[in-house]
Parts: C-alpha cells; structure tokens; sequence
C-alpha cells in the first residue's frame, strides 16, 4: 500500500467528523460530566470526583452484571461462530436453493429487536408456545420466568436463532470466493477434507472471521432488547445485563452519576476488548504479510 | 473469461459422480426450520382467536381468522408507525451515506495526519453501546428543540451507521484500482466531477451494500428510536406495546402486530436476494 | 510416466444429450505417446479444458474411457491417477511456506519426512526456488507461484503426465518466455508426457513436437507444427494458426476446374464426385499466393502494408478478399496485379474438410 500524503484529505473526512462529533462526542461529555457529580434533584449537581467509580468498581452488583455479560458474550462466540462456518461449508454453491437459504437465513437479521424479544418470549411460554408446550409434553419442567437456567437457555438459543445468520452469511460470502481450481488442485495434490478445510477455506474466511467475531462480539456485549422483552433481566438478576442494568439505573432510578459512570467504565471495556480482538486476529495476517515482504526484498 | 465460465460449469457436474450419497443439505435444511419455526408460530397465532391461542395447542388454527389483523387496521394510526419508522431510516441512509462517501474515499487513498487514528476511533462509535446514549440523547435533543422528530432519531443512528459505512466503503473503495483516478484526472475531471460521474458508478454495488446494512441496523435498533420520541415519530415498535391492556396481553393482536413488524424487512430481503452473497463478503474477501 | 490413450471418448454437461450440439467435447479415439510434449489449441471454449479435465479425472466423461499405460482410469478418482495440474491461475497454499507447498501432495500420501524433505530439495533445485523455500508463499510473484504448482507435481517422481491449463496467462510478457524455456528444459531432462492447453498459438507451435487443435467439441487436426501449417485439415485449423490465416476461398469445383471470384483456376488435382449442396472451399496459405505476376488470376490491390522482413498485401479477387505475403523489397505497381498460387499448397476443402484429389 503506497498511498500519498495528502493533508487536503481532512476536508473529505470533515462532515463524519462534525457528525460523530455531534452525535457521539457531545452526549459523551455529558455522560463524563455525570460521572464525576452529584445530585439531589432540582438540577442542582456538585462535584463527586471519582466517587461514582470507586463505588462502582467494588459494587456487587457490577460485577455480577459483567461477569454475566462475560459469560453471555462467551457462550455466544463459542456457540455461533463454528455453527455458522459449519453451516456455511454445508450450504450450496449453485443452484435455485441458494437464494432460498439466503433469503431464509437473512430473515432473522431484518426483524425489529422487540419482535425478536416477543417472538421467543411467545415461543417458550409453557401455555402458548410451540417450545415451551412440546417441552412439557416430554417431561421437562421448562419455565424461563422462574428458573434462571432456563432464562438462560431461551436468551441463549434466542441470540443463536437471531444472529448465526450474520455469521453464516459472511462465511459463505469468504467461501464463495474461492476459485474452483483451488479445490481441483487440493484433490490432485490428494488432501482431506480437513486439510481443503485447514488450508484452503479457513485461510480465505479468515478476513471475513474477523468482522464476524468483532461484530458478533461487540453486538452481544452490548445486547439489551431482546433479553428484556423476554425475561426483564429476571428471575431476579440472573439475566441482568450490563445494558439493561444501565437503563435501570439511568431511566429507571435516575441515578445519574452512577449511571454515567458505569457507561464509561461499560464503553471503556467493549472498547479494550474489541481491540484486543482486533490486533490478536490481524496480528497472524499481518506477520506473514510482513515476512513474505521480506522476503521479496532480498534478491 | 469464458475460460473462467468453463472451469465453474466443470466444477458442477465434475463433483457429483464420484461422492457417496450426500447428506449435507440437512445442516442448511434444520437450521432453516429452526429459524422459520417461531416465525411460523407467530404468524399462526396470528389467524387464531384469543380463546383458542389459550385454551387448546392446535398446530393449524380450528377457526382461522383474521379479526386480530383487523384489529389493528382499524386502529386509525396503526400504520404511522411504519410511516415513522420509515422516514427515519431513509434519512438515516442518506446522511449516514452522504457523510461516509467523501470520508471513506479519503481513508482508501491518501495517507494524512491521524487517519489510523481517526478511523479507529470511528469505529469505536460502532462500539459504544446504545444503552450508554439514551439519556444523553434525550437531553441532548430536548436541548436542541428535535425531540420527537425523525430527524433526531435518524441523527442518533448515525452514531453507528456512520461508522459501518465508512469502514464498509472503504473496503469497496480499496477494490477500485487507483489507475481510475489517475486517468480521470488527465481527462481533464475535476475532482466533484470525477468523484460523481466516475468513481461513485464503480462502486455502485457498495453503495447499495452500505445501504442495505444502514437500513437494517437503523430498522431494526429500538432503544434509541423509543427513548427520542413520544408521538410524532413513534417507530413501528408502538402498535406491539398497545396490545398490552388492563385486561392482560391480547396475544392474537400481539402476533398479529409483530407479523407486521416483520413484513417490511422480509420485502427488503426480497428485492436484494440477489445481493445478498456479495453483499456480506463487504468488500473485503 | 505414462502412454495416455483415449477410446471413444465424448462429453456432454447436460444429462441427456440429444445432439451433436448438446456435446462439449465429441467422439475421439486419441493416443498420447508416453514423453511425449503435447499442445491443445484452440479458442475458448472449444472444449480444450473438458478434455484436459477428463484426463485428470476432475470430469468423468459421459462416454468412452481413459487408458493409462493400458489401464484403464476412467472410473479412478483424481488422486488415484498421479497426474499433476498447473492452473490457468496460481494454486497455492496461501498459509504454508514455499517448502510446506512442495511437500504437501507428499505429505497428503504418507510418505516418511526423511524422504519429503530430500525430494523437496531437489524439486526446488530443479526450479530455482531454493533460495525462497522459507518463505510464506502468498506473497511471491506470480511466476514464482506458477512454479510452485509445478513443482507439486514434480515432487512426485510417480506421475504419469503433467497437465497445463493455459499455464501462463498471468506471467508477464518476458518471464513467460523464460518459464516456457525453463519448463522446455525440465521436460527434455525428465521426459514426462506433457499435455499444454493453449488458445496462443506461438505458445503451441515453440513448445509442443504435437499440436491438437480443437474446435467446437472436436479435435481438427492433430500433427507436427509444420503439417498443420502446410496442409492444414480443416478451414479453422488454416486461419487460427499463422499470420496471417489461411486464405479461404468459396469456388465451384468441376473435375479439375474451379470457378473462384469469377474466374477460371486449373488446379492441380482432380476432383470427382463433390456431394451437391456442399460448402466447396479453396485454402491457400499468403505465403505460398505470388503476386506481380506477368499473366495469372486478376486481382486488386486494395493495401500493402509493411511489417518488417516481409509485406502483406491486401487483394481482392473479384469479390474476395485474400492476403498474400511478399518478400520485403517487392512493390506493387498500380491497382491491378496478377496473381497465382503455389499448386503444392493449394488444399481443397469442403464442409470445412480438407479433401485430397486425384492426380492428373
């Protein structure tokens, strides 16, 4: 990549900058301002330091919050990503079943947040729902507003039903640019299924993994409607997440300062992850690239 | 490039001989009646009556009817939540667009003072969950006199949309090779001329990728759009919270209302099946 | 290496074939000597690539079979058949190093590392890449890369033929005539049966002691690069190899006599019995059409252009447009010339097909 030092190029990047700046750096200030004050109605705020934080960071009630979130963001990567890359090595190269698995599978993808949060809180009602009843017919006691595993279960399979398809989509979308020679040569060269998988398909949805897993993460972390309509963060706390224990504290109790701090704090977190994930994931790419220009420059 | 053509329709009917029975279509084929089973559920529940809903489990309604549906037909402002949500999303992918164009071609071409920077810090907004935004936003726009506006809510998607836009153009854009400039410039084009008459049709199929994904997370995120308004720009999320009476929760209308939720986008998936596949490589396969 | 025959071999993608039209490669009967260096010529989609396909078992052919050394192959899996493929575009592990690439068609079979790691040597030293064998293949040239894809098939002393699918449509200019003068080398050492796809036909005629020209589904003619240039054996074979192409002329033909543009030509054969209603053509190579004459076939001059050792000059005879090469220091005087050609190259054809006379 050779690309010419242009500072003139700042007036092209200008409008998203006064944009963002509007509508992402603005109401940031004011979450900061929040953070660091306190009040007691009336719109009259004074200064609190680093209160909110400090109270924040030894809160029981934080860290349960983000050691869910944790766990929930976890189990959905681990969940997702090799159900959508097997789905996608399953799915058909040509012919008139793939736009029906495309237009299927995007379908999820398309529907507002609380209709999915209605849609699964419907289906796993013992009384009305389709999974609920079916799973009372066959013995198990299956009851998401009492039973925090089950809550669990059914947010989790909600979030597989709603989201896999983002991976599945971009997956096939990496495989579908591998030439056909690729795999003639592979059954020349007689390689395996897992070796075509290991070194032929793995390698070209590796730059599409990445948007995968960044989004996938950054989307489950911050995940808030659909667990809500379905469980309320309930039974108890046991499906409060950060999210939704953020608007509980901000709209719900008003609790401003510690609202603002835990946004902070709660954005800071996605933000280190996500590039933590960023440079470990491009980190592989980069170091071949960088030998293989190595060694071009030796003669 | 009809060797090309010729080595793809080889690699149609070379495969099928010599491999065993196939069983792989069921992994597509179960996850598909996974995904289409809840809908189906809805969309049933739908056409049953609320005693039926309730009182029996029947897999194809005993009394099909569509008196949920007319329910919310006769609800005079039943479909000013699709108005609403509409009006906004549009104006969100024109803006979010708008912005992202000049932007995206300036982070694919020149290197300049805190560009890396700057596009990380870009897409940190991607990042920051809506949740943190919503009291802010409601300050901020009651502030500045647009709450309950379309404009407001298709502004405070764009603390996403914006970022995804340029980070998916800019990989379109790097695909354009540089030659086209260059020699778009000898001819003699300005850059507003270059930029529209020439570069901009090469990366139409971007264009419409970006367009399909604004109108998708803007359609679909409600948290913000419910905080921002009351009445006048209400999203479609409001015809499913009505249900809900002092009586308990009208299922049939319920489902009824969230079928219609989900018209809109399965339309969009229509139009853009063809797309799709492309689409999601971003540019950047 | 092997002896590669081919029996009644033809080829159709749809399931059931209802004609001729329907079939991507039709009926051969072919034999390809074991060392041998052979070129497929032919434009796109002339069905050069199923052929090559079907040999190396990515296609199965919907009739006839494959022999390999007398065995018959056609039921026997690509990886079973040891035959390696150089593709039209570079097909390498991205992931592995260059060495890694070579070693994995040996790798895939089992062999012992000891044994992988000697013939890896060697095959790099055989395409000079050893100075690069540490290296991540992604990032290479693609010339370098084709040789890799060589090289996998080279590493395996027991294949039987080594198949290339228009092998250097991505090399730049100079290097492809290296590679093709290194890969001429590496095969009069090793003596391999080669089978090069090619629509270029500089690239058939400078590298292969036999051409198969194909067209539409068929193979035309298949001969040394000089049959096909002297006594061509059907119309497309005269104007898709040399430059230019072979001039074909529409006449009636009785006995010995053509009519052609108008005027009378005495041939040098006889031809009897020509079926009615057939297409009756008459190919003369430019370089074998004399100009300048004092008497001759009439014809116009419409251009003469000059294009270094020799000229070519447009004529036309009556209606017809014909080339004809003249040396470089000839001028045309004037618009009108006489022509005649040279009766050992004057080939009859009709349908397409050459068709040989009698003697007078």
């Amino acid at each position: 990549m050779d690309k010419p030092v242009n500072q003139k190029a700042w007036f092209l990047v200008l409008p998203v900058v006064l944009l963002v700046a509007f509508s992402a750096v603005i109401p940031l200030m004011t979450v900061v301002n929040y953070s660091v004050q306190d009040t007691f109605g009336n719109n009259e705020f004074f200064w609190a330091g680093l209160e909110w934080f400090d109270d924040l960071l030894h809160s029981d009630r934080f860290h349960e919050a983000l050691w869910r979130q944790f766990l929930f963001s976890g189990i959905i990567l681990l969940l997702e990503i090799p159900l959508g890359i097997a789905i996608a090595l399953a799915m058909p190269r040509r012919g008139w079943t793939v736009p029906l698995c495309l237009v299927t599978m995007s379908l999820p993808l398309l529907i507002p947040w609380n209709a999915v949060g209605t849609i699964w809180q419907v289906f796993g009602r013992g009384d009305i729902g389709l999974l609920g009843h079916t799973l009372g017919q066959l013995g198990v006691d299956f009851n998401y507003t009492s039973d925090a595993l089950d809550a669990w279960i059914i947010i989790v399979v909600m979030d597989v039903w709603h989201w896999t398809s983002l991976v599945v989509l971009l997956c096939y979308a990496g495989l579908r640019s591998i030439p056909d020679a690729f795999y003639q040569a592979a059954r020349i060269d007689g390689a395996g299924r897992w070796a075509v998988f290991r070194y032929i398909q793995l390698p070209k949805m590796h730059r599409v993994l990445l948007i995968a897993v960044l989004l996938r993460f950054m989307d489950s972390f911050m995940i808030y409607t659909e667990p809500f309509v379905v469980t309320g963060g309930g039974p108890g706390n046991s499906t409060t997440f950060l999210s939704i224990d953020l608007v509980k504290m901000a709209i719900g109790q008003f609790d401003l300062g510690p609202a603002a701090a835990m946004s902070l704090v709660y954005f800071l977190i996605i933000l280190l992850l996500s590039w933590i994930f960023y440079t470990v994931m491009t980190n592989a790419g980069r170091d071949r690239k960088a030998r293989a220009h190595a060694a071009e420059s030796i003669p | 490039m009809s060797a090309a053509d010729n080595t793809l329709s080889i690699g149609t009917t070379a495969a099928r001989p010599r491999r065993p029975l196939r069983v792989k279509w069921i992994v597509p084929a179960l996850y598909i009646l996974f995904l289409l089973l809840p809908i189906y559920w809805l969309v049933l529940m739908s056409l049953k009556t609320n005693t039926e809903i309730t009182t029996t489990f029947t897999l194809w309604p005993n009394e099909l009817t569509f008196a949920n549906y007319a329910v919310i037909f006769n609800d005079a402002s039943w479909y000013s939540g699709y108005i609403n949500s509409t009006i906004y999303v549009a104006i969100n992918t024109v803006i979010s667009l708008s912005v992202a164009l000049p932007a995206a071609y300036a982070f694919s071409r020149y290197r300049f003072l805190g560009d890396k920077h700057l596009f990380f810090w870009l897409l940190t907004n991607r990042m920051a969950p809506p949740a943190v935004f919503a009291l802010p936003f409601f300050q901020l726009y009651s502030a500045v006199g647009l709450f309950d506006t379309h404009i407001a809510v298709a502004l405070a998607h764009c603390l996403f949309n914006v970022p995804l836009a340029v980070w998916i153009l800019e990989g379109f854009m790097s695909g354009v090779p540089k030659e086209i400039d260059e020699t778009a410039y000898i001819d003699g084009h300005s850059f507003p001329s270059f930029f529209t008459r020439i570069f901009i049709p090469n990366i139409k199929s971007g264009i419409g990728v970006t367009a399909f994904f604004c109108f998708m997370f803007s359609w679909v995120e409600l948290l913000l759009a419910r905080t921002l308004t009351t009445v006048n720009a209400k999203p479609i999320a409001a015809t499913m919270t009505r249900t809900v009476s002092a009586s308990g929760i009208d299922w049939g209308v319920l489902a009824a209302a969230g079928v219609l939720t989900i018209v809109p986008g399965a339309l969009v998936i229509w139009f853009v099946r063809n797309y799709i596949a492309k689409g999601f490589a971003l540019g950047r396969v | 290496m092997a002896e590669i025959q081919l029996r009644g071999l033809a080829h159709a993608y749809r399931p059931n074939p209802q004609g001729p039209q329907d079939y991507a490669l039709k009926r051969l009967d072919h034999t390809w000597r074991s060392g041998g260096a052979y070129a497929l010529l032919g434009p796109s989609g002339c069905g050069k690539t199923t052929l090559l396909n079907i040999i190396s078992g990515l296609v199965m052919p919907s009739q006839g079979q494959v022999l390999f050394d007398g065995q018959d192959v056609t039921q026997l899996a690509t990886e079973k058949r040891n035959i390696a493929q150089v593709f039209q575009f570079p097909v390498i592990y991205d992931t592995m190093t260059v060495a890694e690439n070579l070693a994995f068609p040996l790798r895939n079979r089992g062999l012992p590392r000891a044994e992988i790691e000697a013939r890896v040597r060697e095959t790099a030293a055989m395409l000079d890449l050893t100075a690069t064998l540490g290296d991540k293949a992604r990032g290479l040239t693609a010339d370098a890369k084709q040789k890799i894809s060589l090289g996998r098939g080279l590493v395996r002393r027991d294949v039987n033929a080594i198949l290339f699918d228009e092998p250097l449509t991505v090399i730049d200019p100079q290097l492809k005539w290296q590679l093709r003068t290194q890969l001429k080398q590496l095969h009069k050492r090793f003596d391999f049966t080669m089978i090069y796809v090619t629509h270029d036909q500089t690239e058939a005629l400078s590298f292969a002691d036999q051409v198969v020209v194909m067209y539409e589904g068929e193979v035309v003619q298949m001969g040394t690069p000089e049959e096909l240039f002297e006594r061509p054996a059907h119309t497309f074979v005269g104007y898709f190899i040399g430059s230019p192409g072979m001039n074909v002329l529409p006449a009636q033909v009785e006995g010995a006599v053509a009519q052609v543009g108008g005027q009378q030509l005495q041939l040098p054969r006889v031809y009897r019995d020509l079926p009615a209603g057939a297409r009756i053509e008459l190919g003369i190579r430019p370089e074998f059409v004399q100009a300048g004459l004092a008497e001759g076939l009439a014809a116009r001059v419409e251009r003469v252009s000059d294009i270094g050792r020799y000229k070519v000059a447009k004529l036309s005879l009556g209606a017809l447009p014909l080339n004809a090469v003249l040396p470089e220091d000839m001028q045309l005087d004037g618009d009108e010339t006489r022509i005649a050609f040279d009766p050992a190259h004057l080939h009859l054809y009709v349908d397409g097909r050459i068709v040989s006379g009698e003697g007078r």
